[in-house]
């Protein structure tokens, strides 16, 4: 189902311009047509269907879902929505304070804000597509654990005291609002708006992350990975996840990036770590997060985050060697 | 006069909310202003969650997304 992407690829770079499509700037540019191809029409056939699919869930039906729930139930309730929910980082705010307001206690609400940008469900479509079913389902578990490992962390840390005294004095309004927009029209018509924004949001992370696994692709040696970044380097994980950190990625940017990698034959669990610390950790979201928390919060946050993903990728490196 | 509220922390979104809201407005010669929302409090107060969001006169019509011409169009007959 796939080939017709390869076809596209060879054509361009074989029969087009003449290049060596096995190495150097062919390899590289027969990379970057194909993945173009690949996942800007995957992504976008994607986006639609989910649209289709989740028109009529909301924060707002989250909050519901997991809120007066016992814990048993409350976290995995907590990062299965956020694996599902949509919502854009500009709503982490008020999704924040609306949980706590709720009384789901803090540690669900980390949860569910671990889980939310870290497992997407394009993204993983989009992985499983492209590298393969196995490592996307290895990614969505993971992902799912370390949401709930975070979440109770914080939990037991009693960390109440760190969030911004604000938060706790905001009240909510009951939000009676627009359940009559049904319909199959507006469905579309949702999905439709749901490519058209996420696309155009995240088209040139996207497209910088293809070129970026594009040079990884056509000039930098296996043998490099080989020395550098093999499962017998301790230092190779950890730096795998603080790289992860700054990149302002989007799950789905950072597929083309694993796909390289892994070719080149970097161990699973290292570029597993990558990929979450990519996805989940980011300056940009740091910055949302801080009109929420205070600082030590925030800093434990992340370093729970960093040892998790560093975790994960010790675990499979060992697990799948 | 009608008064709508477009709710939102500032983000690309809720501007483009706005700016469409007062092209309809324009174009209908409706008797209504916009007003923009940004304080969490506020927003908060009216039960959403996701924004950006929109209030006629108080009430909340909309939530979560950019809304369609037709559900602006709407809210300025109605």
């Amino acid at each position: 189902m796939f080939q017709i992407f390869t076809l596209l690829a060879d054509f361009v770079t074989v029969d087009v311009l003449g290049l060596d499509p096995a190495a150097g700037f062919g390899a590289a540019l027969h990379f970057f047509v194909e993945d173009v191809a690949k996942i800007f029409v995957l992504l976008s056939v994607i986006v639609f269907a989910i649209g289709l699919l989740r028109f009529s869930l909301t924060p707002e039906r989250s909050r519901q879902l997991i809120g007066g729930r016992n814990k048993v139930w409350a976290y995995p309730a907590a990062v299965g929505l956020g694996a599902v929910s949509p919502f854009c980082s500009c709503s982490t705010v008020p999704l924040f304070i609306g949980f706590l307001e709720a009384r789901i206690p803090l540690g669900v609400t980390m949860a569910f804000l671990v889980a939310s940008p870290m497992i997407n469900e394009i993204a993983v479509i989009i992985l499983a597509a492209v590298v393969g079913w196995k490592v996307a389902a290895l990614y969505v578990a993971t992902g799912l654990v370390v949401g709930i490992v975070a979440g109770l962390v914080i939990e037991k840390l009693r960390l109440e005291r760190f969030v911004e005294d604000y938060v706790w004095k905001i009240k909510m309004g009951e939000a009676a609002c627009c359940a009559a927009a049904r319909g199959l029209r507006r469905r579309f018509d949702y999905a439709w708006g749901q490519v058209k924004e996420i696309v155009g949001r995240i088209w040139i992370f996207v497209l910088i992350a293809i070129g970026i696994g594009a040079v990884l692709h056509g000039f930098v040696p296996a043998a490099f990975f080989a020395d550098y970044a093999n499962a017998s380097n301790p230092f190779a994980v950890p730096i795998a996840v603080l790289a992860g950190i700054p990149l302002y990625g989007n799950a789905s940017g950072a597929v083309p990036v694993v796909e390289a990698l892994l070719a080149k034959g970097v161990p699973v669990g290292t570029v597993l770590a990558l990929m979450m610390s990519i996805a989940a950790i980011s300056l940009p979201e740091m910055i949302i997060l801080r009109k929420v928390l205070r600082l030590p919060l925030l800093a434990i946050f992340t370093g729970i985050l960093f040892v998790a993903f560093t975790g994960v990728g010790y675990l499979f490196n060992f697990v799948m060697a | 006069m009608k008064t709508i509220k477009v709710l939102g922390s500032g983000c690309k979104k809720c501007r483009t909310v706005a700016e469409a809201i007062e092209t309809k407005i324009a174009a209908a010669g409706a008797d209504a202003q916009v007003v923009k929302v940004t304080d969490t409090a506020e927003i908060m107060g009216y039960g959403v969650m996701s924004t950006p969001a929109v209030v006629v006169d108080g009430k909340l019509v909309h939530s979560g997304s950019v809304p369609g011409a037709a559900d602006i169009e709407g809210w300025l007959k109605s």
